[in-house]
Formats: C-alpha cells, sequence, structure tokens
C-alpha cells in the first residue's frame, strides 16, 4: 500500500480542515447574522459555487492563478522563492477553496438555528458579540461545526480531479491516495489498487460512522439527550 | 410565493428534457445515415489526428470519427474492460499487441504508424536554451520544475527518464521533475509556464498552439526505447469496415505525410 500517499492525504485533509475551521467560521457567522440581504445573497453563492462546478473548472483557474504568470503566483515567489503549483501549499490553497462550502454550510444553518433570545440576553448582560459567540452560539451549534469539519476532511482525503490538474503527482508532496489508486490502475497494478481503495473504503466508512454516533448525542459532553 | 417558484422550476425543466428528446431523435436519425468510428487515441497523436481526420473525412464522407483522447495505459485498462471504443491509436505499441494476445483486438488489424520523439521544451520567454545546452539545460538554476509525462504508465514519460538516465543527468534533476497525466497534460504544464522546462512529445512541439510560444531540442533517439507507435482494430467494431478503412488512411500515403508533419518517424518493416 502507498503509505506515503495515505499519510500525504490525511496531512492536507487535515490542514485544509484546520484552514477551513479559522476561514469558514466567519463566513459562516456572517451568513448566518448578516441582515445586509443583497451582498449575504451574493457571498452565499460565491461560497456554493465549489458544490456546482465541475473540478475542471477549479483546477484551471488555480492552475492559471497560482503561476509564474499570475500576479497571485508572481507575489508567492517575489515573498517566499518558491512556485505555487506543484507544491504541497499550492495544493493546500485548492483544497480550501474546493471544500469551503462544505464547511460554511453546516457552521451557518448551525448558527442560524441558535435561540436568538439567548444571544439577545447576552448581549443584555454587556457581553460582547465575540464572546457571545464563544460562549453561546458555537457550544449550542457544535454538531454543525463537527459536522463542516468532517466533511471537510472527508471532501479532501476523496478530492481527485483538482488535485490531477495542479497537483503534478509529486510523491511525498502533492501524489495523494486518489491519485495513487488511479496511478497504480494506469499501471494495470489491480492488486495495489485493490487494496489501497478498501483501506480508504474502510477507513472513510468507520470515521462517518463514528461522525455520526456523535451527532446522535450518543458522546454529547453538552446535551443530555436520552 | 414559494410554491409558484417549484412550479415554474418544474416547467423549465419539463421544457428542457422536452428540448432534450426532440434533439436525440434528430441525432439518432442523423447517425443512420453515416457510420460512426469511435476513436481512442494517444494524447501525443491530437494535433496530427485533428488534420487526419479532416483529411479522411473529405475522403469518406460517409464515415463520422468520434475521437477521445487520452493516455494509453489508461486505453489498455478501460479496452481490457471491452470500452465502446473501436480503433485504438496507441503510444506504444506493447498495448495494441496484448490486446490482441487477449483477443480482444483483431489480428490481422493490428498497425505501426509511426515513431514517437522527444523534446526538451521551454517557453518563449525562458533564459534557458536548450538548442544550445541541450540536455544540460535541465540542469540550469533557473529551470525549478521540469514536466514529465508519468514514467509508470505513459510511454512518453518512460523514455523522458531513460533518456535523462543515459544522458547522465537524471539523479540530478530527479527532484524537479513533475508529473503529467499524459502528455498533453505535461505539454500544458509547461506551455502555461507552471513548470520551466518540459520533456514532450514532438508532435505536441509542432502543434499550431505549440509552436510559436517556446523553443525545443531533439532528445537523440538512441538514448531511449523506440516509441514505436501502433494501433488495432477492436473485435467489437460496430463498423468493421469503416475502422479498416480509418486505419488503411492512417497508413496510406496521405496519412504519412501528416504524421511526419507532425514529427513522427515513419514505422519500418510490415504491418
Amino acid at each position: 500500500m502507498d503509505w506515503q500517499a495515505i499519510a500525504l492525504s490525511f496531512e492536507l485533509a487535515a490542514l485544509t480542515t484546520a484552514v477551513l475551521l479559522l476561514v469558514g467560521l466567519p463566513i459562516g457567522y456572517y451568513i448566518a447574522t448578516s441582515a445586509r440581504r443583497p451582498l449575504r445573497v451574493l457571498v452565499e453563492a460565491v461560497v456554493a459555487l465549489p458544490l456546482v462546478l465541475p473540478p475542471t473548472v477549479l483546477g484551471f483557474y488555480v492552475l492559471l492563478a497560482l503561476g509564474p504568470r499570475s500576479p497571485i503566483g508572481a507575489f508567492y515567489e517575489s515573498v517566499t522563492g518558491r512556485l505555487l503549483p506543484f507544491s504541497f501549499q499550492g495544493l493546500l490553497v485548492a483544497s480550501v477553496l474546493y471544500s469551503l462550502p462544505f464547511s460554511v454550510q453546516p457552521f451557518a444553518s448551525a448558527f442560524s438555528a441558535v435561540d436568538s433570545r439567548l444571544l439577545d440576553a447576552s448581549f443584555c448582560l454587556g457581553e460582547s458579540r465575540f464572546r457571545t459567540f464563544l460562549r453561546i452560539t458555537l457550544p449550542l451549534s457544535w454538531q454543525g461545526v463537527v459536522t463542516g469539519m468532517v466533511l471537510s476532511f472527508a471532501h479532501t482525503l476523496g478530492e481527485f480531479g483538482v488535485v490531477l490538474m495542479v497537483g503534478g503527482n509529486v510523491p511525498g508532496v502533492t501524489r495523494t491516495v486518489s491519485i495513487s489508486i488511479y496511478d497504480a490502475m494506469q499501471s494495470l497494478d489491480y492488486g495495489l489498487a485493490g487494496r489501497t481503495s478498501a483501506f480508504l473504503l474502510v477507513l472513510s466508512f468507520l470515521v462517518l460512522a463514528a461522525t455520526y454516533a456523535l451527532q446522535g448525542g450518543a458522546f454529547s459532553p453538552w446535551s443530555k439527550k436520552s | 410565493m414559494k410554491g409558484r417558484g417549484v412550479r415554474g422550476l418544474f416547467l423549465v425543466l419539463l421544457g428542457l428534457a422536452l428540448l432534450g428528446c426532440k434533439s436525440s431523435t434528430a441525432g439518432e436519425q442523423a447517425q443512420r445515415a453515416v457510420e460512426t468510428v469511435r476513436v481512442a487515441s494517444a494524447s501525443d497523436l491530437k494535433f496530427a489526428l485533428d488534420e487526419l481526420s479532416a483529411e479522411f473525412r473529405k475522403a469518406h464522407p460517409a464515415i463520422e470519427l468520434e475521437i477521445t483522447y487520452g493516455s494509453s495505459g489508461n486505453f489498455y485498462a478501460q479496452l481490457s474492460q471491452r470500452a465502446p471504443f473501436d480503433v485504438f491509436f496507441s503510444a506504444d505499441l506493447s498495448y495494441p499487441e496484448r490486446l490482441v494476445q487477449a483477443g480482444l483486438g483483431v489480428p490481422d488489424t493490428q498497425f505501426k504508424y509511426g515513431v514517437g520523439r522527444i523534446v526538451i521544451w521551454v517557453p518563449k520567454g525562458s533564459p534557458v536554451d536548450p538548442q544550445r545546452l541541450g540536455i544540460a539545460a535541465l540542469n540550469e538554476p533557473a529551470v525549478r520544475k521540469i514536466a514529465i509525462a508519468n514514467p509508470e504508465h505513459a510511454p512518453y514519460g518512460k523514455a523522458a527518464v531513460s533518456a535523462m538516465q543515459k544522458l547522465g543527468v537524471y539523479d540530478d534533476v530527479k527532484d524537479k521533475l513533475v508529473l503529467g497525466e499524459n502528455i498533453s497534460q505535461t505539454a500544458q504544464f509547461v506551455e502555461s509556464g507552471s513548470a520551466d522546462a518540459g520533456i514532450i512529445a514532438m508532435s505536441l512541439a509542432l502543434a499550431p498552439a505549440m509552436k510559436e510560444k517556446g523553443r525545443y531540442w531533439e532528445v537523440p533517439l538512441d538514448t531511449y526505447p523506440r516509441l514505436v507507435q501502433g494501433g488495432v482494430v477492436m473485435s467489437w467494431a460496430k463498423h468493421p469496415k469503416a475502422a479498416r478503412e480509418l486505419r488503411a488512411f492512417v497508413l496510406s500515403g496521405a496519412g504519412k505525410r501528416i504524421l511526419k508533419k507532425f514529427g513522427f518517424y515513419e514505422a519500418e518493416g510490415p504491418d
């Protein structure tokens, strides 16, 4: 089994999830609470784009945007002295964009389900928006946050088309497990492809089953459902 | 309000579905008039086959070609599972050979149509001059990423690695390699500037889309195994006669002329 590719995929998925937690929480909060309708609708639409667009569209733009001929690629090169395409960082950028709706949408719907009277009470007691978010909104929507994180992780793990287009298949850097399985199949090594696929299938099933069990409240640290 | 929106959407979808029905029946009628040959082709043939098929259509107006480009190894795997293609053009003769051995390709239709060549290609603005430096161009510090096709399954990738090994630069440059899924993606990596240099098929370097955009140096033919390009007609071809016509056209004088123009050497020997 291609352990290097498996480890790389997990690293990419974990980092993508971490970045999406940082980026996704504020965007989700904005979508859930913003009263300025036209702008909010636009943000929602942009966030949802990767759900609709084929990976080829994203791959096409990402490859051109990261390349040394684009302003973004040139800026990155001048700051770090390295190129973005075919690097782990470049893949991370692509993955974050690709999985954005999978974190933001569950976050936003969990936030908007929080009883607004609790928030008003907190504001009346003089708590800031940020503290209210941390102490009330976040604990009450932890299930949505976990869902968003698991979905981002799983979606990144299963990412294929974008990686194929922008990764360059460098072992240990951009050869993720999905690419490794594809390579094994193309080299007619069905044994290797089968073993890695089976491993991924079982693992994905276990992760998802554990998540749904968690969501069912079985191990919930906050809610005490019976 | 919401109900009306859903109803409107439903009507739009219904309309689209009806449109779809209409166009598909029109398509069926057109298909009855001409025979369609479904071609699976290695992507190094992309531009040569564009021109070949235009010529072929002039000579055989009743035959329609439906061409899919991809990596030869991928097509081999798909054809082993009886993928719906009638003719296979492979960048590596061994794939058609194996299909014939497996009883999937028609034995007497196996053919060689050319010998592929590889070149080191750099974009126009590159400070590196491969024509002066030869293989050493890859060692230049300005070359940070080198695109090659995946040597695990793409014939051009195997050739690139073998040439670099033979010319003694492989160990120095192996950390700069990025792998394209097939030879056209490899060309695209370097054409877009994402990679600084690439080892690609000469047929792509000579293609209209690439010709003006860069410079190349031909890698000596004796540094890598011969890339004998070959094809075969599949046993399940829907229109075997039309498929054979295409094979004959590729091997005819007109076909050979076009292949030569796109940088394929003539394949010697019978078949």
